[in-house]
């Protein structure tokens, strides 16, 4: 599928956002201005407190920016919320330990009033999606790390919604095991054609999962560089030692030193 | 079953302490006795005996040792005999008798059920009040440390009259002390447990547009679980406290009577059994929410 670049599903102009905290203003976004369309894979990569992960929270309507415009699937972001636009994926995997990993994944589909039936149906076909067919009876404790994000991303799926927004998802799990995790990702969005925002520290993971990659600089959180990835849609993992990967990773070392160097 | 050796050790210990105890806390009175018997003390002069030291009259009459555990009115029963008292006292005698402890017990117990029935669900009333408004929060807690800073001793008798003036009384009255104790860890205990759940857990709900109600039912009461059980087994106890507290003023019967009846009239062994028939009583009923804490978070996953 071609991506669709007439309309975008978000579209942020301008967006600016100010916490008020004890130790005064904190300007957490300035001036950001964004297209995704369907279908990107966009991700978002940074320092600490360059404000992409309150980006994607504004996108979610966890955070109201102050100032400028956002739309989500041409609503507010409060109103695609309401509308459950989309699915959100944290850093931790944070099932509850009470329920089992069938009946976390059902959570959603509860709160949404799906019916008993349907509930069951999604549950078995999410599960496949991310390979953990015949652990839906299990407890979160019962499986490792890695399964207990993928077991989330399932619950983030569950209920079908177009956007996927991930915050840092594999960032606390091991290197060998987020390659694989990365490569079930890419493999998940070719198969669902989901809109996914990424936050992301890594640049390699960057690199090898998205088609946009925005590099944001922190004081004020802001987008240093965009870049579109001109690698194919489909990407062995082997595609990370190729010219044209190493020449985008350059290209976004550059642009997260760029965006230090005005701090220093 | 290797924790049963530390145990018996402790018991064992506690045991032995207790009847090294019971001699020189009833020499003078053994004394007194013996010499009215016939037999020589010394000193002869009970003036002389009045003004020496325990340990010291115990070291000069030895002989008397094996007496002192044996005495009518001890100040310090021994434990065989509170142990003896216990075993007559509940199987011995008639369940309806108003000598057997079964039939105080009973009396206890129904008023500390009925209170910790009624202190936990307030318990858990005010918590999910607390939580959730945030007037309730400024406005309930502080009364209720407030409430559990007066001595529920002076209290006790003034709830009692008020109850009985508007024609309560019996069960009710004791049930309502050992509410106003039981209610308090539950209270706290609720509180922290429905805030348990972090940030991230309450921003995932709100990713899902759930409402109030969703969120209470579907991660804040599971999730405050752990802790609604370690207060109740708090609560329990100090709804027991309650309960013998609130029968001390009226005459109904119950541990907490048996108790006084006893301090009235010296019988020190009376008292000693119905404190060890309380704690007991007390005992069981943590075990049994133990019981039920552990198949309770076992089927949910949390233990």
């Amino acid at each position: 599928m071609a991506p669709d670049t007439s309309n975008p599903v978000i579209k942020a102009e301008a967006l600016d956002l100010t916490f008020q905290t004890n130790d005064g203003p904190v300007h957490a976004l300035k001036d950001v201005s964004l297209d995704i369309h369907k279908g990107d894979f966009v991700s978002f990569i940074g320092p600490s407190g360059c404000g992409k992960t309150t980006f994607l929270r504004c996108i979610a309507g966890l955070e109201h920016p102050t100032g400028g415009s956002l739309s989500v699937n041409g609503m507010t972001p409060e109103a695609a919320r309401q509308a459950r636009a989309y699915g959100y994926v944290f850093q931790a995997a944070g099932l509850y330990p009470w329920r089992t990993i069938a009946r976390n994944i059902s959570l959603p589909l509860e709160i949404m009033g799906y019916s008993k039936a349907d509930q069951k149906q999604r549950v078995e076909s999410v599960l496949d999606l991310v390979e953990l067919s015949g652990f839906g009876s299990k407890f979160p404790w019962q499986l490792s790390g890695g399964m207990q994000q993928r077991a989330s991303i399932a619950r983030a799926l569950s209920f079908d919604a177009d956007i996927l927004l991930m915050d840092e998802p594999f960032g606390a799990l091991d290197e060998i095991v987020r390659d694989h995790l990365n490569e079930q990702l890419l493999a998940l969005w070719a198969r669902t054609e989901k809109t996914i925002g990424f936050v992301t520290h890594s640049i390699p993971e960057a690199v090898y999962l998205s088609t946009k990659i925005v590099v944001m600089s922190p004081r004020p959180g802001r987008i240093a560089d965009v870049i579109e990835s001109s690698l194919p849609r489909q990407r062995p993992l082997d595609i990370r030692d190729s010219k044209e990967f190493i020449d985008i990773a350059h290209r976004v070392r550059e642009g997260l030193r760029a965006g230090h160097a005005d701090d220093a | 079953m290797r924790a049963v050796i530390p145990v018996l050790t402790v018991i064992a210990a506690i045991v032995a302490l207790w009847y090294v105890a019971v001699v020189p806390m009833n020499i003078k009175e053994t004394l007194t006795q013996l010499e009215r018997g016939g037999a020589e003390v010394t000193p002869p002069s009970a003036q002389d005996r009045r003004d020496m030291g325990h340990i010291a009259l115990v070291a000069k009459n030895s002989f008397a040792a094996s007496a002192t555990l044996s005495q009518d009115r001890p100040r310090l029963p021994a434990p065989h005999q509170v142990a003896s008292e216990l075993w007559d006292s509940t199987v011995d005698k008639k369940v309806t008798s108003k000598r057997n402890l079964v039939y105080h017990g009973w009396i206890t117990l129904s008023a500390t059920l009925l209170g910790f029935a009624i202190g936990t669900g307030l318990g858990i009333l005010l918590a999910v009040g607390i939580v959730h408004s945030r007037v309730m929060d400024k406005s309930v807690m502080p009364w209720a440390i407030v409430s559990q800073t007066i001595p529920i001793i002076a209290l006790a008798p003034m709830i009692v009259v008020v109850l009985y003036s508007v024609g309560l009384q019996g069960l009710f009255p004791k049930a309502v002390i050992s509410a106003y104790l039981s209610f308090f860890p539950v209270v706290v205990g609720m509180v922290k447990g429905l805030r348990s759940p972090d940030q991230m857990q309450l921003d995932l709900l709100k990713t899902y547009n759930a409402n109030t109600n969703q969120g209470f039912w579907k991660l804040r009461l599971p999730a405050s679980m752990p802790y609604l059980f370690a207060s109740l087994k708090i609560a329990v106890a100090a709804a027991m406290v309650g309960a013998i507290v609130g029968e001390l003023p009226v005459q109904g019967g119950g541990l907490g009577n048996r108790m006084l009846t006893g301090s009235y009239y010296g019988q020190t062994i009376q008292i000693w059994s119905a404190l060890f028939a309380a704690a007991i009583l007390a005992a069981t009923l943590v075990a049994a929410i133990s019981l039920i804490q552990r198949g309770t978070l076992k089927r949910m996953g949390l233990s």
